[in-house]
């Protein structure tokens, strides 16, 4: 049976927590089923990254053509390093590149594909089955994988890192240039925003919910009250309601609050992504059966239209 | 630029989802509504097509049930082309199956730019974007906004995770599964979306499919959530309460 590669993502030459997690399950992965574990991994200063990691061998691709990742560049190495490797199994973070780069890549070599993993194990009879979060996680599905080179894109977070270390071989290669994608400039989220939702120990989270862009009075005001920002989930951003420094989840920022209120926001898996280890959650949507709820400490379901007002008036004559 | 929109249908997670004694989504008892993520695909396609005169936008589904409607909308809203890929489909159609009629489709016709949504809720196997771009070897990029046309390229701006992105600037034939639109999605009536019935005609065409890997899906069922939150109810003075109450006891009171 071939190895079990992980294709692993850099920030600023350090591994991405998703890739960690990536790691630690190729090599349980690939104990179970009597294999190696791999990795593969792109830039030219990240060996202090990768020289430890708990894996058979890494692969690193480099040059100038992988300065910036570019889906071309990057895919037409990726398999190549398949083609030579034969992995049983392919693992990438469902991160943005793990979307371009799992899709297409399995388009071109023939393989299966699955995304939005959660859990991957070997079961008793030796197969291979992972779980899937499908349907905004309102259904999982249990899938068979052959383990004839399957492409897996994981969910970050479905599982913890392990942070056992090894003493990897290392093999280096260069990516070719491939017109096509040019990647014209990287930017960080605008400097203009006006809050860290990072930062805040409350946050006052809205969701769809919400509505109108008028009610968002409301919201701010019960932030004023409690001492907390304003932060929200994705539909409120596409809308142009508020900017995108606001939003939380996968393409937004992961926030860890002491108090995370999510007003009118279902929980779709991106946005849980980005909120789920919050202290304390309280959740309020009109839907009792909503996923928030999954994750949430304490809930209720009554219209946040006219609990925020009740609440910001409570807080208010607290403080007089 | 000859734009494609490709779009299907998902069920509406609105309501209950059924299943079979197979564990099997019971399709026939559903309704199905148009993805979120290719609603946003459509309205940004238009917006290419309303800034540059020469363009157009060809609404693309396969027939895997009753996607006229679907397709009349997107007439409606302003596309010049409504495409149904017929043949022996069905809803319970995979992505891979449906990424090789779109691919041998979207290569015959010689689009310059394809729009799909960036995902949608029913993809197991995979997006449609990077799966139609990986059969055509088209360039492409997924979770992208903000689409602007050049003469032979489109740029576009790709997010990833905390808050980072690049400006990319993609040669065409491109492929792009947009995360959001500029501008919320059009709304058009259903007396107006009956008008183009009537008016206008689907373009019929035979879609050509060829073998793709299949996954075996043993069972779909409902996430046992390892937790759930204490309910407090749905009256408004209660909950307010409670949770001032709450926050009293974790100390998260401003003094």
């Amino acid at each position: 049976m071939g190895p079990v590669l992980a294709v692993l993502e850099m920030n600023a030459n350090q591994l991405t927590d998703a890739s960690q997690e990536l790691v630690t399950k190729a090599k349980s992965l690939a104990d179970e089923l009597g294999t190696t574990a791999m990795a593969v991994a792109f830039g030219d200063e990240i060996g202090d990254a990768i020289r430890t990691l708990d894996v058979g061998k890494v692969v690193v691709i480099g040059g100038p053509a992988v300065t910036s990742y570019a889906s071309l560049v990057y895919e037409e190495a990726l398999e190549k390093v398949l083609a030579e490797l034969a992995p049983a199994l392919v693992l990438l973070a469902n991160s943005t590149m793990g979307m371009d780069l799992g899709a297409a890549l399995a388009a071109r070599t023939g393989k299966p594909m699955l995304a939005y993993a959660t859990a991957l194990a070997v079961d008793d009879s030796k197969q291979l089955v992972a779980t899937s979060q499908v349907y905004g996680g309102k259904l999982l599905a249990e899938v068979q994988l052959p383990t004839e080179g399957t492409i897996v894109t994981v969910i970050p977070g479905s599982w913890p890192a392990s942070g056992t270390s090894g003493t990897p071989q290392l093999e280096d290669i260069t990516a070719e240039m491939v017109p096509g994608v040019e990647v014209v400039r990287v930017m960080e989220e605008d400097s203009g925003a006006d809050v860290d939702i990072t930062r805040a120990e409350i946050l006052v989270s809205v969701g769809r919910g919400i509505q109108d862009p008028e009610n968002l009075e409301l919201a701010e005001e019960l932030a004023q009250a409690i001492g907390g920002a304003v932060s929200c989930s994705r539909p409120v951003v596409d809308a142009g309601w508020l900017s995108r420094s606001h939003q939380v989840g996968k393409s937004g920022k992961t926030v860890k609050p002491k108090l995370y209120l999510a007003l009118g926001i279902s929980g779709a898996p991106e946005h849980l992504q980005g909120m789920k280890d919050a202290e304390l959650i309280v959740a309020v949507n009109s839907d009792g059966k909503a996923p928030i709820f999954d994750v949430a400490h304490f809930g209720g379901t009554a219209d946040i239209l006219d609990l925020m007002p009740a609440l910001t008036e409570r807080l208010q004559g607290r403080g007089q | 630029m000859k734009i494609a929109v490709l779009i299907k249908d998902v069920p509406d997670l609105v309501e209950e989802l059924e299943l079979t004694e197979e564990g099997r989504l019971a399709v026939d008892d559903m309704s199905f509504v148009p993805s979120e993520w290719d609603d946003q695909a459509l309205e940004e396609a238009l917006i290419l097509k309303e800034g540059d005169a020469g363009s157009t936008v060809t609404a693309v589904a396969i027939d895997t049930g009753d996607v006229d409607n679907m397709l009349f909308t997107a007439l409606a809203k302003g596309a010049d082309r409504g495409v149904k890929l017929v043949g022996d489909f069905n809803r319970e159609m995979s992505n891979r199956a449906r990424a090789e009629v779109l691919a041998h489709y979207c290569h015959t016709e010689g689009f310059d730019l394809i729009l799909t949504g960036v995902q949608a809720i029913d993809d197991l196997d995979g997006q449609i974007a990077g799966l139609v771009a990986g059969r055509l070897g088209a360039a492409h990029a997924s979770v992208v906004r903000d689409v602007a046309l050049g003469s032979t390229s489109v740029t576009c701006i790709q997010e990833y995770s905390g808050g980072k992105m690049a400006e990319l600037r993609l040669t065409v034939p491109a492929v792009l599964g947009i995360q959001a639109a500029q501008k919320t999605p059009r709304y058009v009536t259903v007396s107006k979306v009956r008008q183009m019935q009537k008016s206008a005609s689907l373009e019929e065409i035979e879609g050509e499919s060829s073998e793709a890997p299949a996954l075996e899906i043993r069972r779909l069922y409902p996430p046992v959530a390892s937790s759930h939150a204490e309910m407090w109810g749905d009256d408004v003075e209660e909950l307010a309460d409670r949770i001032v109450n709450l926050l009293e006891e974790k100390k998260l009171l401003r003094s």
